[in-house]
């Protein structure tokens, strides 16, 4: 990753609040581990730690789908795909460092619901987990109040974007789908959810519990 | 229309509005949507809602920012009716997809005009070649692509350039981000379309208005 001066800020920023309690890791002993709960947090903080649990999914997720390679897997869907999973890992590191201390432990994932060998389910999962990120990055960057993080949050927002455009390609090619009806409404713009909305959807896919109690 | 939906929407805005709206909320929402037609939706209801209760009280700042969107949208608006007007321009198994981000530039025009209201900026006079730079762009694929691909990326880059400037005011700061990713996802299928890289990198750049304007300003007859 190229150094950027905004990135600093963000580091410099999250050293000042590392005070900020997260559940997860104050969890007293009763038998829960605390890998497996992570409560986001409040503010800011609970904002980019729930963009670091999507961009874990994500990550966790092309990085299954590459191991796993389904059958037929073409040159083009290769270097789309490893792109992909190179940019959520990106997007994952540089949450986790613009977090620190403040960071939710790292999110145990579930995929049994995916056939990694059929094209079809994995490019459908790839289309979900895209359109879900655009959707939470649009709803969550009126819940920032540093304008810094939001500039950070665009940053990443579009790219899932143009990720979601190039699978749904993928799936119906040459189609209105890369930005059909079922994701843009009739004023021409984007799902837009709130955390509480955009959790239920990837709970299938999460075996730790993902909880944001004071995000909102 | 469902009141109660729109009522939770609105605890998101400035009190004050709320109170006025509170007065005679039904009617007032009846009138907002009766004008907007089959259009309205509750972004641009609440947004039109807020312009009405205050007359024009969109702080300039704001009305900035969304009059240079506007001003871009209207750009594109152009370019993609320019386009699909010309007949054999784009070729066949491409028409649904230009047709359909046509369809997006009118809808975001519409929606900032709306937004806007009085204070909307005019259609400026446009100029596809950019005056003839790329003056085979309504004969030449290649080059309404290129331009294409230009327009979708800046569109991009300068959303995400403006987003701060946004943050005080959460229904507007949505609705801008709601079209950002549309223009992404538009950025990557015509990249796609001209056998590009759908992104650049992991993290896409904002520009400045200064940066955009300098761009788009050939484009500007």
């Amino acid at each position: 990753m190229t150094f950027d001066p905004s990135r600093r800020r963000v580091l410099k920023w999250s050293g000042a609040t590392a005070g900020i309690a997260v559940a997860g890791t104050l969890l007293p002993n009763f038998g829960i581990s605390a890998a497996l709960a992570a409560d986001l947090g409040e503010g800011d903080v609970g904002v980019l730690n729930y963009a670091y649990a999507l961009e874990q999914l994500e990550a966790a997720y092309y990085t299954m789908v590459l191991e796993n390679p389904y059958e037929g897997m073409t040159n083009e869907e290769t270097e789309l795909l490893t792109d992909i999973r190179d940019h959520e890992v990106a997007h994952r590191d540089f949450l986790a460092e613009a977090l620190g201390d403040g960071a939710i432990p790292a999110l145990e994932v579930d995929f049994s619901a995916v056939d990694f060998s059929d094209r079809h389910s994995v490019l459908e999962t790839a289309m979900t987990f895209e359109d879900i990120g655009v959707s939470a990055y649009n709803g969550a960057g009126k819940l920032l109040e540093n304008p810094d993080f939001l500039l950070e949050a665009g940053r990443i927002v579009s790219v899932e974007g143009r990720h979601a455009a190039a699978i749904r390609d993928l799936v119906n090619p040459n189609s209105v789908a890369f930005a059909g009806p079922d994701v843009v409404d009739e004023n021409g713009l984007d799902v837009a959810r709130e955390p509480a909305d955009v959790l239920p959807l990837i709970d299938p896919f999460v075996t730790t519990e993902v909880t944001a109690n004071s995000l909102s | 229309m469902n009141i109660e939906t729109k009522n939770t929407l609105l605890s998101d805005i400035d009190p004050e509005i709320t109170e006025r709206l509170t007065v005679d909320r039904r009617a007032f929402f009846k009138r907002s949507v009766a004008g907007l037609g089959a259009l309205a939706s509750a972004p641009m209801v609440l947004a039109v809602t807020a312009q009405q209760a205050f007359g024009q009280t969109l702080p300039q700042d704001i009305r900035d920012v969304l009059n240079f969107a506007l001003t871009l949208e209207h750009i594109e608006d152009y370019f993609y009716r320019s386009g699909l007007g010309q007949d054999g321009l784009i070729p066949p198994q491409y028409l649904d997809v230009f047709r359909h981000i046509g369809l997006h530039e009118a809808q975001h025009v519409a929606l900032l005009e709306s937004v806007l209201g009085a204070d909307a900026v005019a259609r400026p006079e446009i100029d596809a070649t950019a005056g003839g730079q790329y003056a085979d762009v309504l004969e030449n694929f290649e080059t309404y692509l290129t331009l294409s691909q230009t327009f979708e990326d800046l569109g991009v880059a300068a959303y995400k350039g403006q987003a701060a400037n946004l943050i005080e005011n959460d229904d507007i700061l949505q609705t801008a981000l709601q079209i950002h990713s549309v223009e992404a996802r538009h950025a990557a299928m015509v990249r796609r379309i001209g056998g590009q890289k759908p992104w650049d990198d992991a993290f896409d750049e904002p520009m400045t208005r200064e940066e955009v304007l300098q761009a788009a300003q050939p484009f500007l007859a």
